[in-house]
């Protein structure tokens, strides 16, 4: 009964794998990944212009993408986690149909938050290095490099996972079309399936059934003959 | 600033001696409506229609509507 009991307490125990999900891979709340999920075109936040290895082309990358738009800016953060290709350099996942199941898999799920296997396995020599440097203490990490470690380690994070998304447009249209559906197979119906209707249901006959339920006080405290005015002959 | 560490434990104990005391003054406060709002006033539409309930009146008018199959109308 408390085990089915505690199943009730997924806000706190999600907090809980966020949690989680952060202290592997270093501390992350200065960085702000664990705020609101960032709109979809993110306007480079200042920390992130400021690079800690940064050369002076990556440096002036920066300034530019600032200033021609989102979409570039997107990408350089991509570029600075030095991915190379687009996000995930992973080489053992199909992009097709199956997947090898009897391979460690990875999951952005919100109550399992560490899944079998890191978001990227096939480590060019910058990621190697940084790894590397991982293996040190981690107060000697950079702002940046600890959001590079987690995107190593993880695809999105648990804000990025929560994004709402459009879908109960999709669900809500296909409840009422097939209720429209439903309601015209109900009128044909109505019209070409249902018998006529017995002879009890006539107006005359309703009358007379009313009268005698009065004639037999049914319900005369607080129901059916409580309603009618015995000596006035009225309802009341 | 790191992030504050979540409460890791007690949180059924928590949740209970929020929920608890309040499920129980809800119940008591829905049965305590439910016997003022209707058992009481149903015992005093019976015991006022009783008062002045003529049984015998009531007979004769439901015989004469020709509702018995024992006894007809009378003056028939």
């Amino acid at each position: 009964m408390f085990y089915s009991a505690t199943l009730i307490l997924v806000q706190s125990a999600s907090s809980i794998t966020c949690f989680l999900r952060l202290f592997t891979c270093t501390s992350l709340v200065s960085l702000g990944l664990n705020s609101h999920p960032p709109p979809p075109c993110l306007y480079p936040s200042p920390s992130l212009t400021r690079l800690s290895w940064s050369t002076l082309r990556t440096t002036m990358l920066h300034l530019t993408t600032g200033r021609v738009g989102c979409l570039l800016s997107k990408q350089a953060v991509v570029a600075l986690t030095s991915s190379g290709a687009r996000m995930s350099s992973h080489g053992h996942h199909e992009v097709s149909d199956s997947v090898d199941m009897s391979q460690p898999m990875y999951w952005d799920r919100l109550d399992t938050p560490l899944p079998d296997r890191p978001w990227k396995d096939v480590l060019d020599s910058t990621d190697k290095s940084l790894k590397q440097k991982e293996k040190g203490p981690w107060t000697a990490l950079s702002k940046e490099e600890k959001i590079a470690l987690y995107r190593l380690k993880f695809n999105h994070t648990y804000p990025e996972m929560k994004r709402p998304s459009h879908e109960w447009k999709t669900v809500i249209g296909g409840m009422f079309i097939f209720f429209g559906i439903t309601g015209l197979v109900v009128f044909w119906q109505g019209h070409y399936v249902y018998p006529p209707q017995p002879h009890t249901f006539g107006e005359e006959w309703q009358a007379k059934q009313i009268q005698r339920m009065l004639d037999m006080r049914i319900n005369p405290i607080e129901g059916f003959s409580a309603q009618w005015d015995y000596k006035n002959k009225q309802w009341k | 600033m790191s992030l504050a560490k979540p409460a890791m434990r007690g949180l059924l104990g928590k949740r209970l001696r929020f929920h608890l005391p309040i499920a129980f003054a809800l119940s008591l406060v829905a049965a305590a409506a439910f016997k003022y709002g209707v058992t009481e006033p149903r015992k005093q539409a019976y015991a006022d229609f009783y008062k002045q309930y003529d049984a015998t009146k009531e007979f004769n008018n439901m015989r004469d509507a020709g509702v018995f199959e024992s006894v007809r109308p009378t003056g028939e």
